[in-house]
């Protein structure tokens, strides 16, 4: 036992005596927070991106790399509003990183800076995996991210003060592209005002207001339910009464029930990447949006 | 007081302008009212009239004013709404609750004792009662206690009443360099498996080696002292010291600490898709006339000494758990002892032995999830011992713990059903062999496990 605590002992001093002019290292719980951080922060921060557009961030293991890269962040930016509740507790439990605990000025909630939708009236548990303080899926508006972007500057000029100045300026870098991006983008997403659509979980509500579209089905029963086929029965002939123009899914989910909606209904099932990185060519946030309005508006036009 | 007598006997005028004349005609008096008189209560009602429609406008502009500005989206920081409920009664700041409930049906082909050759069994180690029986019910409670700490506390409630306190712990929050403590009561962090509780568990049981060396799990009072590494490869050591009142230690005389671990764990990722987490843990442990968990009692006096190496690894389809995933584990014991063992010291007959014990076993593990909801699972348990006892007095139980012969073995299958992270219903069957002689039994588990209020969210 001697010997282990030498030993730890002595690797903490070497930690300590390494060179403290490093990188701010932000460790993001999405990959939209990743990208964010990344335009804003540029050479000053290094980004981790916790969780791929691939996997379902309600349902993160809080495995060891992740422990390991939480106890040296200098900052965690996450969506917040209790989306990260099954994997963020235990990471701040067994991460050992004072700095960036929940309610600490290293840890950012994006969900802080946006007027939040579908907050429940009832909390109950058979309503599914219902989240208290609303929809957290606020990335798939652009709106949001121009809100977002703000408040992550201003928390990056506030843990790396001496590069404020820095911060500022990026931000307004890229404040001045993302606004003309998203004058581009209302443009452009005209034709899909009114349109109606199913949505396999309802991860897109900031995307249908911004874009007026309507979701008349998920094919999850409730949130966080996976898709039973008598539901998507259920599904099927409400699209009778109510028909909607396309199905979508996101990158991370299974594609089946969609598709099986879509063979009966004759509608196409479009997958969106949700997130940076979900599909090819959203390597950044402006790429996430022009490819997510480039696959609606050709589902629009009936393509697959 | 004028305003609201006014308002009121406008709104009644307004509404019966014809009843109100009345009225007036029969309360001005002995004299019928002149159409002089009646011209100015017109006018006065005419007045009254205007001053509340012109009220009524002011008061819709404002509200709509206020409407627009409730939807116009803010970019200023708005805190997410609280559910107002929990605001206004003053109980926002209760701690998270959550409430564990589980029950099995088991059907057993034997019903002979559940010894295990070469082992003293510690309490509540035995199988689960045959038939439906419902499980020991799990409160937990969690808050941060303040800006330094946060605490848990998970109590046990048997089915035949009584509250036991598996966990009630404090840790700290903001220790500098990577260094935390824990104090208080808690599951050592020693192996892989034995920081679950028991609903977290893959299987219905404990793994034999678990079962055996552990009694179930290793639960005690103390302090814990982990430090983790500032390296992106996991690597986390820490230490505990406790009260040595847990299997395999125990019995009189706590004074000091009369029990010790440390451990060691290493992890990381493979590829998008994969973890693993390697570990190295012993357990140092005093035992003072420990009693075991049988009906007539064996004592050890002695010293207990353990090792484990465990190793998990985790796998899902771009690390995304959603439709299929897999979770191996392995863990391997190595236990030596020695000190006195004492049948039955109660009694006027009783036998000692002096006892120098070395026993190992493993068990290896994997759980497929093969579609959404549905998982299944193989398990197999091995166990040997190599013990020497200078009185293996027969038909006690020191004849059973000089018993060096074959391996208690086990073979478990399992499919469980999970309608949400909150509820699972599992099916179970295992070949056992782990009784003297590798007598066979053949064991059939259905068990339900249900969780409510705060989602319990578990540890890699």
């Amino acid at each position: 036992m001697k010997k282990i605590f030498l030993l730890s002992v002595a690797m903490m001093a070497s930690a300590i005596a390494l060179p403290a002019q490093a990188a701010l290292k932000v460790f993001a719980c999405e990959p939209e927070w990743a990208a964010l951080s990344k335009e804003l922060g540029g050479d000053n921060v290094d980004v981790y991106a916790a969780t791929t557009a691939l996997q379902d961030v309600h349902k993160i293991q809080p495995r060891p790399s992740l422990i390991a890269k939480y106890r040296q962040a200098d900052l965690v930016v996450c969506t917040g509003a209790e989306l990260e509740i099954g994997w963020l507790p235990p990471l701040a439990e067994k991460g050992n990183n004072p700095k960036v605990n929940p309610g600490t000025p290293g840890y950012f909630e994006a969900s802080r800076f946006i007027s939040m939708m579908e907050v429940p009236s009832r909390l109950d548990r058979s309503e599914g995996d219902v989240h208290p303080y609303g929809n957290p899926h606020v990335q798939t508006a652009p709106d949001s991210i121009a809100a977002v972007a703000k408040g992550l500057s201003d928390k990056l000029a506030e843990v790396d003060a001496a590069h404020a100045a820095d911060y500022k300026a990026r931000y307004q870098q890229f404040n001045t592209k993302w606004t003309a991006a998203m004058q581009k983008w209302a443009a452009k997403g005209k034709p899909l005002n009114g349109v109606a659509v199913v949505s396999s979980h309802k991860g897109w509500s900031y995307m249908y207001r911004w874009l007026g579209m309507q979701e008349v089905a998920t094919l999850e029963p409730k949130p966080g339910i996976p898709p039973s086929a008598a539901h998507l029965e259920e599904v099927l002939s409400g699209l009778k009464l109510k028909p909607a123009k396309m199905v979508v899914f996101a990158a991370y989910q299974d594609r089946r029930p969609a598709d099986w909606l879509a063979d009966h209904a004759s509608i196409p099932a479009i997958e969106l990447p949700f997130s940076v990185g979900g599909v090819a060519g959203t390597d950044d946030l402006f790429g996430l949006f022009d490819v997510t309005l480039d696959r609606l508006l050709a589902a629009l036009q009936g393509k697959k | 007081m004028l305003k609201p007598t006014l308002l009121a006997l406008g709104a009644a005028a307004m509404l019966s302008a014809p009843a109100y004349a009345t009225d007036s005609a029969n309360n001005t008096g002995n004299a019928p009212a002149t159409n002089q008189d009646l011209e100015q209560i017109r006018q006065e009602m005419q007045q009254l009239k205007q001053s509340y429609e012109q009220r009524l406008q002011n008061l819709e502009q404002r509200l709509q004013a206020a409407e627009a500005a409730a939807q116009q989206p803010t970019a200023a920081p708005a805190p997410a709404p609280a559910p107002v409920a929990a605001a206004q009664n003053g109980n926002a700041f209760n701690p998270k609750i959550s409430l564990i409930m589980n029950g099995t049906y088991a059907h057993y082909s034997s019903s002979a004792p559940a010894v295990v050759p070469g082992y003293l069994l510690g309490d509540e180690t035995g199988f689960t009662s045959a038939g439906m029986s419902l499980g020991e019910t799990e409160l937990a409670i969690e808050a941060n206690v303040d800006d330094k700490f946060h605490g848990w506390a998970a109590l046990s409630v048997a089915p035949e009443g009584g509250i036991g306190v598996e966990e009630a712990y404090i840790n700290t929050l903001s220790l500098p360099a990577g260094f935390a403590v824990k104090m208080g009561r808690f599951f050592s962090d020693i192996g892989y498996q034995n920081h679950q509780h028991a609903h977290a568990w893959e299987f219905v049981d404990a793994p034999l080696v678990y079962r055996t060396m552990l009694g179930n799990q290793l639960g005690d009072d103390g302090v814990q002292v982990r430090w983790i590494a500032p390296t992106d490869l996991f690597l986390e050591l820490g230490t505990e010291l406790t009260r040595g009142d847990s299997f395999p230690a125990g019995g009189d005389n706590r004074n000091n600490i009369k029990a010790w671990t440390a451990f060691a764990h290493l992890g990381g990722d493979v590829g998008d898709g994969g973890s693993w987490r390697v570990g190295l843990s012993n357990l140092h442990g005093n035992a003072d006339n420990r009693p075991d968990g049988a009906d007539t009692v064996t004592n050890f006096t002695g010293r207990t000494n353990l090792t484990i190496l465990d190793t998990v690894y985790k796998w899902a389809p771009q690390g995304n758990p959603e439709v299929t995933n897999f979770v191996a584990q392995a863990e391997f014991f190595y236990r030596s002892e020695s000190g006195a063992l004492v049948y039955d010291p109660a009694s006027s007959s009783a036998n000692s032995s002096t006892y120098n014990g070395k026993q190992r076993g493993f068990y290896i593990q994997g759980v497929y999830q093969f579609m959404p909801r549905w998982r299944t699972g193989l398990r197999y348990d091995w166990l040997s011992a190599s013990n020497a006892l200078d009185n293996p007095a027969a038909g006690t139980s020191l004849e059973n713990m000089a018993d060096n012969r074959g391996n208690p073995q086990r073979y478990s299958a399992m499919v469980d059903f999970s309608n949400s992270e909150f509820s699972r219903f599992r099916l179970q069957y295992s070949l056992d062999k782990s009784r003297p002689n590798q007598a066979t039994d053949n064991q059939i588990f259905l068990q339900y496990i249900f969780s409510l209020g705060s989602h319990p969210a578990h540890q890699f």
